[in-house]
């Protein structure tokens, strides 16, 4: 790790990277386990969240429990000049997740926007992926969508024990 | 939770509040003393009923996480997206492989010829390179790196 995570951090991150405690002073729990006081741990979390270290702290709703059975990444060659003000549009949508531009590899991959596309059944997917081609229109040269077959591993980021 | 639960609930398995919490918790939580009680208030409930249902929500597997979600690349790490197109006879060879990095924190089979795709996350930006080399060493097939170079998407939110 470099500078922007010192010790103290690296501690908090490691207490809670698995979940926040579920009990009434979630802070002054892990401030016991990493040896602050729950002010420290505030402060500390608070700053994180500042600098972007801590995205936020939330609920990660299972998709898939809730119905949205059917996921698609769909990925799409747009115009060079166009991609920034069609990606905001298109990450703006409310089952779209995960939108990002990202590089070409030509010559087998020419797409370089991917929005994961969510939804209850494989047609409804298919009918948002086409309500994004025609926000895209003619910027967009072409497009494809790669559904999940299978979770192979998820365990999300870890620290690694130094 | 390695390996989310594949499982669709009944719909009488959420109530409405347990719907508003879903919804809301997705946007924030507090960094107050006492945060369930905080954001309990918003919702109507005790913050004891909040910690309840969130515990139950999770062991009903409603919820994957619950808490901070880090960004690896503010921390001097990075993330990078990754495709193989894996020959499937070799498919279970390979995934083994590619799985056995602590760095593959995501991986995906999907309908493509780049059939398999998974996220590297690691300490420093010159680990998603070495990460790479190493896997293509191990399997002998070309490890496809797609970073991201901009960031649209604008939330993580699904309507419960």
């Amino acid at each position: 790790m470099t500078a922007t995570l010192d010790p103290i951090d690296r501690g908090i991150i490691k207490a809670t990277q698995a979940g926040l405690p579920l009990v009434a002073e979630p802070y002054a729990a892990v401030a016991e386990a990493v040896g602050l006081t729950e002010a420290e741990v505030i402060d500390r979390m608070s700053a994180m969240q500042a600098r972007g270290i801590i995205r936020r702290i939330a609920v990660a709703p299972n998709h898939y429990a809730l119905g949205m059975t059917a996921n698609g990444m769909s990925v799409w060659d747009v115009a060079d000049d166009r991609i920034s003000d069609l990606g905001a549009r298109i990450g703006a949508l409310p089952y779209v997740t995960h939108c990002y531009q990202r590089p070409r590899a030509l010559p087998d991959w020419p797409y370089n926007l991917f929005a994961m596309l969510h939804g209850e059944s494989q047609e409804e997917v298919e009918a948002k992926r086409a309500e994004v081609a025609s926000i895209l229109g003619a910027a967009c040269r072409g497009h494809d969508i790669l559904y999940s077959t299978r979770i192979l591993k998820k365990t999300g980021l870890r620290l690694r024990d130094e | 939770m390695t390996r989310p639960s594949r499982t669709v609930l009944p719909p009488e398995a959420l109530d409405p509040t347990d719907r508003a919490i879903l919804n809301a918790l997705q946007d924030g939580f507090p960094l107050t003393p006492c945060p369930y009680d905080d954001a309990a208030a918003a919702l109507g409930i005790t913050g004891e009923d909040l910690i309840a249902r969130l515990s139950r929500l999770r062991d009903l597997g409603a919820i994957t996480r619950f808490g901070p979600f880090f960004d690896a690349a503010a921390m001097g790490g990075a993330f990078c997206l990754c495709a193989m197109a894996v020959p499937a006879r070799r498919f279970d060879e390979v995934l083994t492989k590619v799985n056995a990095h602590p760095e593959v924190a995501h991986n995906y089979e999907r309908t493509h010829a780049l059939n398999m795709w998974f996220v590297l996350a690691t300490d420093s930006p010159e680990g998603i390179e070495r990460t790479a080399q190493a896997i293509e060493g191990e399997t002998g097939l070309k490890v496809m790196l797609f970073p991201k170079l901009e960031e649209y998407f604008i939330g993580f939110r699904v309507q419960a």
